[in-house]
């Protein structure tokens, strides 16, 4: 289901493109899929309809009559709107240049709060920060325990009162702690704990009023559905924080609750956490979560490794190759290499829009590539330059050069000659349109 | 990039008119449909749905499913509505549920085996704790196994757990195969004449293609030592999860089969209504829901409650 919200979009979006103007008609029904798509991206349904009601006052709006198509335009302003919801631009975390800043974590259980502090302490650590992590979660079982072992392997020391059921007093003492061996941050991870048990909400709340934290975070599993929203405003309510750090992006949630939290308590995304690896930790950029929510891929870092790792001469000299229909193996091995450098194939892939369904159908293998580069790298010049000279022998001499079955090297082969073939018909005239839609794949 | 334009997009874009054409017949067939639901009261079901983490399809689909069992009623007030829809939820929940129990299927077995998965920060620990307390207090002999060797202090948050239920834990250092701890807790079990035995594993997203590998091995390993084992691998699942929570029990249950789910955090706000979906979807009833941070707050599910409560506000 999910796989096919980047495409359902597309086609709703399609419906819109290429008509005239935007008609009450019309955008209600492409504003209707949209819906749907944000409500199937668990943004809450409350937060959905808000979102629709503006985008639809914006495109019924003056702004039609300038714009190129009505179809982008509304895309346009959509995507803008979820950017701009987001908190429009990435938003630093508060670290006093001096004394002791401390930085307070809140959230549900299980939410990702002791592995997250881990890793905000490594990344603090590189900002020249001077960490102590502050265990004061006296509730879960083995959670000092645990915060103990991590702060082990990232050499930052851990403070807790072994025996103590006071939260409060060790938090303030780890920052008394902090004073007296010169380190200037400190990190509070607390129990994860419900927003409707007000005992705990007290505690909480006594926490912070007694450390006075510059930063309080609100620690969310991006897997959150519709009741992220009351959880949000019941931890906002009572301790007011100040941003808001996503977890374990690196599933295939789309963070719709990101998009809730944020309508519903105005703060910012500060970080997002992917990942079991303590250095998975990156800053948050709005217009990436806008795409990911509107199921579009995170088409931003896909352009930019693209950006960095493939050279814009090549890759035209490529594509006039592929629409002449000259391209030969030399060149697929040169394009097979820039993809290596921008990364697996699968982590690729989910990068663009719309690519998502094709992946977990094709499987795409990273070894396959391998074996297929393996296999190109043990032709001859000639082979590679001109493949109908590729024989019984010449191919046996391949396999066995590469290591692998002559099978593998007939399939090449096909496959070559099956792309060569669909390359002939994308030269054709409606091939090369759909060659330069799919060339322009930003969203805007 | 040139690479991609050799795929076909229009392939791509396959597939989802039909969803978006059931979508919208579904509420005009509503609107006209022989139980004339007005619009209002069409938006409040629809909402209520939608809240609980029903998903709109299944929530449209449901909603279908009320009108038609409004047909034969003259009286479409709002509560009557309400109840249909209540009856109609209970339907769909009692589709998947067995009423075998559990503790008669365990007789036949020696050790019983279950397995307990799930994504990271699901809760899997503290329900095995909370299964190891039931199992425990009705006399039978339990085990458990610490399979998540990953985890930062896994061991020993079970191992707390275990004392609280009086039950022996079987563990290895942190960084070691899972699948020889799986080995060497039913060897153990078996030795020791063990009732039931519980294996803990690494809370891993379903993204993970060799985390999810490891799931068949851990499985491929305990049907050595026992041919049958395991009997049960249920799925743990938060109550908070969205819509992400049907792609997960799809994605584990391609690698292991999932023979039940667990739902979490359910003393919460939050309502755990994905399980309409998955129930509907896929052949796995719920078995049991949390309800709290104590031993004894694992709850056998009910659909018949769980209905009541996804319309407390």
């Amino acid at each position: 289901m999910f796989d096919d919200i980047s495409q359902k979009l597309d086609k709703a979006l399609k419906k819109v493109t290429g008509q005239g103007r935007i008609s009450e008609n019309n955008v209600s029904d492409t504003l209707r899929e949209i819906r749907r798509v944000l409500l199937d991206a668990d943004v809450n349904y409350k937060v959905a309809k808000q979102l629709i009601d503006d985008v639809k006052q914006k495109a019924m709006g003056k702004e039609v009559l300038a714009s190129v198509t009505p179809g982008q335009l509304l895309t346009k302003i959509f995507h803008d709107e979820l950017t701009e919801l987001m908190g429009g631009k990435n938003q630093e975390i508060k670290l006093n240049p001096s004394g002791v800043t401390v930085i307070l974590l809140v959230g549900l259980q299980g939410s990702g709060k002791t592995t997250f502090s881990a890793k905000l302490a490594k990344y603090l650590t590189t900002k020249n920060r001077k960490v102590v992590l502050a265990a004061a979660d006296i509730y879960r079982p083995a959670a000092i325990e645990q915060l103990k072992q991590l702060g082990e392997r990232i050499n930052i020391p851990v403070f807790s009162i072994s025996g103590s059921k006071d939260a409060v007093e060790i938090s303030s003492q780890a920052v008394k702690y902090a004073k007296e061996n010169d380190a200037n941050t400190v990190i509070i991870d607390t129990a994860g704990r419900l927003h409707i048990d007000e005992k705990l909400m007290d505690e909480v709340t006594a926490i912070k009023a007694k450390v006075q934290p510059s930063e309080t975070l609100f620690v969310v599993d991006s897997m959150t559905g519709q009741d992220a929203v009351n959880s949000a405003k019941a931890f906002h309510d009572r301790v007011d924080f100040d941003g808001i750090v996503l977890t374990k992006l690196d599933g295939d949630s789309r963070g719709g609750c990101a998009l809730s939290i944020k309508a519903v308590v105005n703060k910012p995304v500060k970080f997002i956490s992917l990942g079991e690896k303590l250095d998975s930790i990156e800053k948050f950029y709005p217009e990436r979560l806008a795409s990911r929510i509107l199921g579009k891929g995170d088409i931003v870092s896909f352009v930019e490794k693209a950006q960095e790792n493939i050279d814009q001469l090549e890759a035209e000299d490529l594509e006039k190759k592929l629409l002449s229909n000259q391209f030969d193996f030399e060149d697929f091995l040169k394009q097979i290499k820039m993809l290596k450098k921008m990364g697996s194939m699968q982590s690729i892939l989910g990068m663009i829009p719309g690519m998502n369904k094709s992946i977990k159908n094709a499987d795409i293998d990273d070894k396959q590539i391998l074996k297929v580069e393996s296999i190109i790298q043990s032709m001859t010049k000639l082979e590679r330059k001109n493949p109908k000279v590729l024989n019984g022998s010449r191919r046996k001499r391949i396999a066995v050069g590469s290591g692998n079955s002559i099978q593998d090297v007939n399939r090449l082969l096909k496959q070559f000659k099956e792309m060569q073939k669909m390359m002939k018909m994308f030269s054709s005239k409606g091939g090369k349109k759909m060659l330069s839609k799919f060339g322009n794949m930003s969203f805007n | 990039m040139n690479f991609f334009k050799n795929i076909n997009f229009e392939k791509l874009t396959d597939g989802l008119k039909k969803t978006k054409e059931r979508l919208f017949t579904g509420i005009n067939e509503t609107l006209t449909g022989k139980a004339k639901l007005d619009d209002t009261t069409l938006d409040e079901l629809e909402e209520i749905l939608i809240s609980c983490d029903i998903g709109v399809d299944t929530s449209i689909e449901i909603i279908d499913r009320v009108r038609q069992n409004l047909r034969s009623n003259t009286d479409r007030g709002k509560e009557t509505v309400i109840d249909t829809l209540k009856s109609t939820l209970e339907e769909i929940l009692t589709l998947r549920q067995t009423s075998e129990d559990n503790l008669n299927k365990i007789e036949n077995y020696k050790p019983f085996v279950i397995l307990i998965v799930g994504v990271n920060g699901a809760g899997k620990t503290t329900t095995i704790g909370k299964l190891a307390n039931n199992f425990k207090k009705s006399g039978l002999k339990v085990l458990i196994g610490s399979g998540d060797t990953f985890r930062a202090a896994a061991n020993e948050q079970l191992d707390i757990w275990a004392k609280r239920a009086g039950v022996e834990v079987i563990s290895k250092h942190s960084g070691s195969d899972p699948s020889s701890v799986a080995y060497e807790t039913l060897l153990q079990a078996k030795k020791e004449n063990a009732d039931v035995v519980l294996i803990d594993t690494a809370g891993r997203l379903h993204t993970k293609n060799n985390l999810m590998e490891e799931l068949k091995k851990i499985r491929k390993v305990l049907a050595k030592v026992l041919e049958y084992a395991p009997n049960e691998t249920y799925l743990v699942i938060d109550g908070n999860t969205g819509q992400n929570a049907i792609i997960q029990t799809k994605e584990f249950a391609k690698y292991t089969d999932i023979t039940g789910l667990i739902i979490t955090k359910l003393d919460g706000t939050a309502k755990g209504g994905i399980i309409f979906q998955i129930t509907k979807e896929l052949d796995i009833p719920v078995k049991y829901v949390g309800v709290g941070e104590g031993i004894d707050d694992l709850q056998n599910f009910d659909p018949k409650n769980f209905i009541n409560a996804l319309f407390n506000k």
